[in-house]
């Protein structure tokens, strides 16, 4: 351990070398850009009203800001990198997941309130009245629009440009004909369909006509009309909808809520939902206890695999051992998405090696993938497979450390095989093994991958109300009930992912405690 | 050698090779299987384990190139399994060098440096290591969808976005280096302060050269880490060709279209170079792997 200049509060003594001097001020004007690019992405999420992000990005500059600045935070620059990555992509994500979990942030309530507003000002609808016939005639490279309506109102444009999209107002003249040429074809028109949307037809009375249908203009008229209580006067349907800031959607005079909505925060709602909503706490509960018991009897699965393995490698009257290790440890070594694609391929019910198997040899063909208890035995198995080498490296390791007079005293009393690896050998290692353990029991606790790729956690449970299978691990869930399907409930899973953070905070806990960190 | 030999051990030997050979052959099986299928015609798993009719075709579609059967059809490979190599790898290296580079400048100030929150800091990272990133899931694709929005190369279905949510895993990689660091002893880094050093120079002429063989290790367990993330990668990316492998290679094994065959020939093409690469380094990596935490 040693002291710096700046930590003594020595003065820094100008360098005498040249290069140096250039990559300290060129340091200083990196450091400065970065500082000012973090700055106007505060001011952008500012001005987009995302405070959350505003706060995030202000924090980083500034105290990247202050860091690189300030000569008694020397050592400091050197793991401000590292320890900034971990803020923003770990322990942001976990506030701000908490923070979610008290909003009903979801499909139908994702964008902000102001663009909710924009997006219902710009609905249109199809005026009551007459509809008019598109048709397309060519002149020259042009294209001439005409319009017919069953009242016999008949309208012609100028010669228009139609690769051109941008949206523009042409006015139309009546006219008492159909152009001569011969108009196009449906072909045509489709290609022309994003110029054609683009053009607002205004006829000589003054109303303006839009495009309604692939070959019809009609007129259209803004839905809603904004009024300035902020409730919103729909046209259409001639009623008021006023914007309920308790759950996020305006709503009707007759109490219909109308899609999209914006986030709002529900408090504990989503919490007392998994609670208390039959739907979503049975589920819950189930797939609770399943990942507790997949998650301990991988562990116990793993853990004896790998240490009968360990043990019988450790005998020093066996040879070959180099070639065995590297076997064994081969299902460590082939990456987990593919060797569980391979397992998903041959456990297949209908065309998979295991069937084909089981078949030949007893009869039998189970239905790996849709009985729910055949599904969790294949979880298991192939788990048991992607997991026992690091069990085995672990045990090898420890029992290695074993002294080995230990067995020679063994063996002078009499003692065979079972007794020196019940009475010596596990003793000596479950203590140094435990903290080890409770990551492995973490880890797979939150082994989304082999679910996601291997079942996608089917069967599913039936009777739920969100998406949930009795192969789910809780992360999974999560996982579904956020991504997958079309409900998209960000708020629940949110709630449901605090919820476990919370598991897993108390695990590393106990972890640090047991294993006694020396820091 | 035991000095105390008991009676039976020939037998027990001979039995300890018999049962060893037994379960290595029930382990090694699915990975034979699969080298097996690859060569097999057709996308049907039933075969024995040495292809009766042998065939190119897999591979060829595997490498991009479309396959002509005997009869005259001409096969087209059914997805960019290159491309998404390519992916994967292009993703895993930058990544692996940010994330060296992070955790080494930071392993060196917590091995040898004295500063305010160094404890709480490291314990910090080991807490926080633990937490899977499929729980910030939402919030991170929050967080590309809104930074997208204002820094193109940043947003949701970019590699970028992808590369920099890697960093947040650094924290493991940290203890790893600050462990080697602290076994290397610090006088020469003294002496060299003594000649008027400063302290990055240090660092970066004295200690950096000695850690070589740790920088390796930390960059290819970066690397592995890398190519297998799957989570992110699923949420993240959307368009065909932007996939990474442990994303694309799914799409074989499709519910109602298993192309078993095909998927067998990609998974060998891309798993081969990585589980070599891991063997041959394997006694770094499990050495890491160990001291840390668990394979992701």
């Amino acid at each position: 351990m040693y002291t710096t200049n700046a930590s003594r509060g020595l003065p820094r003594h100008r360098s005498r070398h040249l290069t140096e001097r250039y990559t300290r001020w060129a340091m200083r004007g990196v450091i400065a850009v970065l500082v000012i690019a973090l700055l106007w992405l505060v001011l952008a999420f500012h001005l987009n009203g995302q405070w959350m992000f505003a706060l995030l990005f202000l924090l980083l500059g500034g105290s990247l800001g202050v860091v690189f600045t300030k000569r008694s935070l020397m050592s400091h620059r050197y793991i401000f990198p590292a320890v900034a990555g971990l803020g923003v992509f770990v322990i942001f994500p976990l506030i701000y997941t908490f923070g979610i979990s008290f909003s009903n942030y979801s499909s139908t309530n994702l964008l902000s309130e102001e663009r909710v507003r924009d997006q219902l000002m710009s609905q249109t609808y199809q005026a009551e009245g007459n509809a008019f016939d598109l048709a397309l005639y060519p002149e020259g490279d042009l294209v001439r629009l005409y319009l017919e309506s069953p009242q016999g109102q008949r309208f012609v444009s100028s010669p228009l440009n139609l690769a051109n999209q941008e949206n523009r107002q042409i006015g139309v003249q009546a006219t008492d004909a159909p152009p001569a040429q011969e108009a196009l074809g449906m072909r045509a028109v489709i290609q022309a369909r994003d110029a054609l949307q683009g053009l607002r037809l205004v006829t000589p009375d003054g109303s303006e006509l839009r495009m309604a249908g692939l070959r019809q203009f009609a007129p259209m008229l803004d839905r809603y009309e904004a009024r300035e209580d902020g409730t919103l006067y729909d046209r259409r349907d001639d009623r008021v909808l006023t914007p309920d800031h308790t759950i996020g959607f305006f709503v009707a005079d007759d109490g219909q809520r109308i899609t999209p909505g914006w986030p709002v925060n529900v408090g504990f709602s989503n919490y007392t939902q998994i609670f208390t909503d039959p739907d979503i706490r049975g589920p819950f509960m189930q797939i609770f206890v399943w990942t507790f018991v997949f998650a301990s009897l991988t562990v116990v699965f793993t853990l004896a695999v790998g240490f009968v393995l360990a043990s019988l490698l450790q005998w020093d009257q066996l040879r070959g051992k180099a070639i065995y290790r590297t076997l064994l440890i081969l299902p460590y070594a082939v990456p987990a998405f593919i060797s569980i694609l391979i397992f998903k391929g041959m456990f297949n019910q209908h065309f998979g090696e295991v069937n084909m198997i089981l078949d030949t040899l007893f009869g039998v063909r189970p239905e790996w993938f849709t009985d729910p208890w055949m599904a969790r035995s294949m979880l298991l198995i192939v788990n048991t497979w992607l997991g026992y080498p690091y069990m085995l490296l672990l045990c090898m390791g420890l029992i290695q450390a074993i002294p080995q007079d230990l067995y020679e005293a063994s063996a002078v009393d009499g003692g065979g095989p079972l007794t020196n690896l019940f009475k010596i050998t596990l003793p000596l290692i479950i203590k140094p093994l435990t903290p080890l353990l409770i990551a492995a029991f973490a880890f797979n606790f939150n082994n989304f991958v082999l679910i996601a790729l291997l079942t996608g956690g089917n069967p599913d449970i039936l009777g739920a109300s969100t998406p949930a299978g009795t192969t789910d691990l809780l992360v999974s869930y999560t996982y579904r009930i956020a991504f997958q399907d079309a409900g998209q409930n960000f708020g629940l899973a949110a709630a449901i992912a605090t919820l476990i953070f919370l598991l897993v905070a108390g695990m590393s806990l106990l972890n640090l405690r047991l294993s006694k960190v020396k820091v | 050698m035991a000095m105390v030999q008991p009676r039976s051990v020939g037998v027990r030997r001979l039995g300890a090779h018999l049962a060893l050979i037994c379960f290595v052959s029930l382990i090694v099986f699915p990975l034979l299987l699969v080298i097996s299928i690859s060569f097999r015609e057709g996308n049907f798993a039933t075969g024995s384990l040495i292809p009766e009719n042998f065939s190119l075709e897999h591979w060829s579609l595997a490498l991009g190139i479309p396959w002509e059967r005997p009869d005259g059809t001409v096969v087209q490979p059914p997805f960019p399994v290159l491309l998404w190599l390519w992916n994967s790898i292009k993703v895993a290296v930058v990544s692996s060098v940010l994330i060296l580079m992070l955790a080494t400048t930071s392993a060196y100030a917590f091995a040898r440096m004295h500063f305010k929150g160094k404890a709480p800091l490291l314990k910090g990272m080991l807490i926080f290591q633990m937490f899977p990133a499929v729980l910030s899931l939402v919030a991170l694709y929050a967080l590309f969808d809104r930074l997208g929005q204002f820094v193109g190369w940043l947003g949701i279905n970019t590699h970028g976005a992808l590369i920099v949510a890697s960093l947040g895993a650094v924290a493991l990689h940290i203890w790893t280096i600050k462990g080697y660091f602290e076994s290397i002893d610090g006088s020469l880094e003294e002496a060299a302060m003594v000649d008027g050093a400063s302290t990055w120079q240090a660092f970066r002429y004295i200690l950096l050269p000695l850690s070589i063989p740790i920088l390796m290790v930390v960059f290819i367990l970066a690397f592995v880490m890398s190519i297998m993330e799957y989570p992110m990668a699923s949420v993240l990316l959307v368009d065909e060709h932007k996939l990474t492998l442990a994303v694309g290679a799914q799409q074989y094994l499709a519910d109602h279209n298993q192309r078993w065959g095909n998927f067998a020939a990609a998974a060998v093409l891309s798993g081969l170079p990585i589980t070599v690469a891991f063997l041959i380094c394997q006694r770094w990596i499990i050495g890491g792997l160990t001291a840390g935490g668990v394979k992701g």
